[in-house]
């Protein structure tokens, strides 16, 4: 077998894992990149709308500081965020934003003087700071206190992406391309790299490192209708899974986004309700202001995804042959900003259904778009029960987003993740030595090939596709954005029946090369065991919080679960195992968010009370020592000093 | 009434023992809105599970997808079957490595034409955390953006007649993506430097100016532009060393 050694192993290219595969080769460490697709195909680069960073440059973000756009990601969280690492984040985004800068990104940019916008549905004139001529420049997005997502144009993913790796070449970082990471190698609690299948030729392989990151983005596609590349399903959050002891986090925390085109599900960005766009009904009427008269359009997205589904609901949905729709209207902002800021909306609507934005309404409706779910880290990206291992990303739940996260915290996150977990990595990877044991690798590579020759030499009759398809349908059902206990008894039912029959998939061809089928196959039990915990997590937790909606369940409450849910799937068991963690320290108190309305069901302790058990639980549940200790990097209480926050866009 | 298409497919497996190149031929039945991604993702699925193609984002962003669409290169995704006749031909891209089927391994030509134009910015400055972020005007900042919009789909190589009989050739990409640096004010590359890069017949000047990849640029990039413009800054004002003429 083919092993390969290197310092530092990077599972997944895209921004996350570019960017700390860059801290750990700045390092001086030896890097290797692998991923499905060649890097700048990865799925970062198909965000359209932008970064949230308060550079506070754009006269409608003026005043912004990391506080405020801390309190924003908390709140869109609906509290379910580890406060310290959304702080982390908030620090550090516009040094990233500056970073990216430095190494390419073509920002738009502040012109002085004045311009015409639409707020809340209403022409307007704002007059630009010619001090800040030439600074980076921010629009609307939602949930949002500040004018705070840093752009270019609608392809901002793109870009960043670009940048990255042109950066990652000129830095000569070693990126194996088209390779699948099936299983972790690793022994007594200490991962020590992957096993590999190339998706050019088949051949299995061992990486063997230091260290060793996932950064593979998230899972949408379980849910089939989704706005995630076709890559997206879930391969880095199984392998942490399939070790047994590393534990998932909040998967039932699944985002909806509010524009998804119908039919085909591609994304249309939140930045064209952050430049001004309507959503109208089958009257064309305009009902977010009824529900959410401060932010309308732009309140969070579990916002506007639920009361776009309520409107539908009401019967005010427009009929289609692919279902109910709500319509996106842009045609007031004009054939120039539509072809210059939004032109890849424009290209998308135009191409893929045949509709003219300029012209004409768009169909949309919420469709799954991130999982604020993954692998469990602490805030050095350090993954739990499993030392030697990080994730950041989408793949992670490091925790920022809680069960809702921000439209433009995402892409923001995976930079400045990339920079502050991509030195922990180096850090770690520095002071550790390799073993490389080969038989150990040629142990868990045996089972790969073992599953490889059960897939295609077994009697059984399962189809990899007809079962994928029927993973979506439940998911698509019953563990949407509305979800009852009954549904989603339904759900684990059905999902517990397709987990009996993994074992039967048949692949009809032995064709060697990539062959597609078979790759597919190799997924299917971690899509169906990651679905299970999804639909399971979300049944036990009897609450709403953020985008978990129970219709049984209607408040959130934060007295039984303002905690995070941790999924194990110990070897050989036949269901996953449940924990609940405290979420992390508390600095601002649960509250109301400002939009979405719902009750609250108040805590019964005390902020330190909560603080004190943190600590001791999460290790209890394999949260292993952090660098700084934990709370170091929240300043207490510096939101108070944030009063004119509440009316401040 | 529906339609029933035919799709004539070229196969050839490069890892299978004895498989020579063949076109197979599959029937489909046309749904509305049916693209080129669905109807591949139909045939696998059904007919040919062995079936070789590349898809990611399948929304026209990612450039995975770019096969020869009846003889034309294009983005399979965005590309509806009612604009096409009843019977549809798909070959793999020419020019890039093939993987297989209608897969090529364009990743690996862009990461080596990354290097040799050495597509980074060229800058002594070391970033400054604690610094405000160097001022670009935006419109700067909007005709680099417009270059970098390039999403590495490979149609305009694949339609080059040059890159054909010339494989070293950096392409349409190649020299639009030295364009994007050369409007970059924060690049600091000289004349010479860029001279040295672009000035010879694997560059600007082995273009022969037929300009298929402008007709084909699936993102609409301006080409005809960026290349006049490389070409008129490389006439100006460059010291050319003067060759040896001793026979």
């Amino acid at each position: 077998m083919k092993t390969i050694i290197t310092d530092v192993l990077i599972i997944g290219a895209g921004l996350a894992g570019e960017r700390a595969a860059i801290a750990s080769a700045q390092a001086g460490l030896d890097v290797t990149m692998l991923s499905l697709v060649p890097p700048r195909r990865s799925h970062s680069a198909a965000a359209q709308g932008g970064m949230q960073a308060s550079l506070g440059n754009s006269v409608k973000g003026k005043g912004d500081n990391p506080t405020i756009h801390w309190l924003d990601t908390v709140k869109g969280s609906d509290w379910g965020a580890d406060q310290e690492v959304a702080r982390i984040f908030a620090d550090s985004a516009p040094i990233a934003m500056r970073e990216m800068a430095h190494f390419g990104v073509p920002w738009n940019r502040v012109e002085g003087g004045p311009r015409e916008v639409y707020i809340k549905g209403k022409k307007e004139t704002i007059v630009e700071d010619h001090e800040k001529e030439g600074l980076i420049t921010a629009r609307d997005f939602g949930g949002t206190a500040k004018w705070r997502t840093c752009y270019t144009a609608d392809g901002t993913g793109h870009t960043v992406l670009y940048a990255m790796d042109n950066l990652a070449i000129q830095l000569d970082i070693t990126i194996h391309d088209r390779m699948e990471a099936l299983s972790l190698i690793h022994e007594d609690g200490v991962c020590v790299g992957a096993i590999v299948r190339s998706l050019r030729d088949g051949e299995i392989m061992a990486y063997m490192s230091k260290a060793t990151a996932i950064a593979t983005g998230g899972y949408g596609r379980l849910y089939g209708e989704s706005t995630n590349a076709i890559i997206n399903e879930g391969t880095g959050s199984w392998i942490a899974l399939q070790t047994g002891s590393v534990p998932l986090g909040n998967m039932e925390a699944v985002q909806f986004h509010p524009t998804g085109i119908v039919p085909t599900d591609i994304l249309v960005t939140e930045g064209c309700r952050g430049d001004g766009g309507l959503l109208l009904d089958v009257d064309e009427y305009r009902f977010m202001p009824d529900y959410e008269p401060d932010k309308q359009e732009l309140a969070s997205r579990d916002v506007v995804s639920r009361r776009m589904k309520q409107h539908i609901l009401k019967g005010k949905g427009v009929q289609s042959p692919y279902g109910e729709h709500l319509w996106l209207d842009l045609r007031h902002l004009g054939e120039k900003h539509l072809t210059t800021k939004l032109r890849e909306v424009y290209d998308i609507c135009m191409y893929f259904i045949g509709v003219n934005p300029i012209k004409e309404l768009i169909p949309v409706r919420p469709t799954q778009h991130y999982s604020m779910g993954g692998i469990r880290v602490n805030k050095d990206g350090q993954a739990y029960g499993l030392k030697g291992l990080f994730a950041l990303g989408e793949v992670s739940c490091w925790d920022m987003h809680g069960f809702n996260r921000l439209g433009g915290n995402s892409l923001a996150e995976t930079v400045v993740a990339g920079m502050v977990v991509g030195q922990k990595i180096a850090n770690y990877a520095k002071s550790a030595t390799l073993d490389a044991d080969i038989l150990l690798a040629e142990k868990f590579a045996k089972e790969q090939t073992d599953k490889i020759a059960h897939l295609v030499n077994n009697t059984g009759n399962e189809n990899v596709y007809a079962l994928r398809d029927e993973i979506a349908h439940l998911l698509k059902d019953h563990v949407h954005i509305f979800r009852t206990g009954e549904g989603l008894e339904k759900a684990v039912n059905g999902l517990e029946d397709i987990l009996g029959r993994v074992d039967k998939v048949k692949v009809s061809t032995t064709a060697p090369g990539m062959n597609p089928e078979l790759s597919q196959a190799l997924r299917i039990e971690g899509m169906a065991k990651q679905a299970y915990i999804i639909a399971k997590g979300a049944l036990l937790r009897t609450e709403s919080r953020g985008a978990h909606t129970r219709e049984d369940y209607p408040a959130r409450d934060d007295k039984n679960w303002l905690n995070r849910t941790l999924a194990t799937w110990p070897a050989g068991a036949n269901e996953p195992e449940f924990n609940y963690e405290p979420v992390g320290q508390l600095d601002l108190p649960p509250g109301d968010r400002g939009y979405g309305g719902g009750q609250m069901i108040d805590m019964d302790l005390t902020l330190d009370e909560y603080n004190a058990k943190v600590d001791a639980e999460q290790a209890a549940l394999g949260k292993l020592p952090t660098e700084e200790p934990i709370g170091t990097g929240l300043p207490k209480e510096a939101w108070k000093e944030e009063s004119p926050y509440k009316d401040a866009k | 009434m529906a339609r029933t298409l035919t799709f004539k497919i070229f196969r050839y497996n490069p890892t299978k023992d004895n498989d020579e190149p063949h076109v197979e031929t599959f029937e489909l039945e046309e749904t509305p809105r049916l693209n080129i991604f669905t109807a591949l993702h139909l045939i696998r699925e059904k007919q040919a599970p062995d079936l070789m193609y590349d898809f990611v984002c399948r929304a026209g962003i990612c450039g995975s997808c770019a096969m020869m669409i009846n003889g034309r290169p294009t983005l399979a995704c965005r590309t509806l079957t009612s604009d096409l006749d009843d019977t549809i031909e798909l070959l793999p891209l020419p020019f890039f490595k093939l993987l297989g089927d209608l897969s090529v391994d364009t990743g690996v030509w862009f990461h080596d034409m990354a290097k040799r134009v050495e597509s980074w910015v060229h800058t002594d400055k070391e970033f400054d955390p604690t610094a405000e972020e160097e001022r670009m005007d935006n419109a700067t900042a909007n005709k680099i953006y417009e270059s970098e919009r390039c999403i590495e789909c490979g149609c305009c190589v694949a339609a080059c007649a040059t890159a054909q009989v010339n494989p070293d050739f950096l392409g349409a990409a190649g020299l639009n993506r030295i364009g994007r640096f050369l409007f970059d004010p924060r690049d600091k590359r000289g004349d010479q430097e860029w001279f040295e890069l672009v000035s010879t017949d694997m560059g600007v000047f082995g273009c022969i100016g037929m300009m298929a990849c402008d007709d084909v640029c699936p993102k609409d990039l301006p080409l005809l532009e960026v290349f006049s413009y490389i070409r008129r800054k490389m006439n100006a004002g460059v010291k050319i060393a003067v060759p040896d003429l001793e026979m």
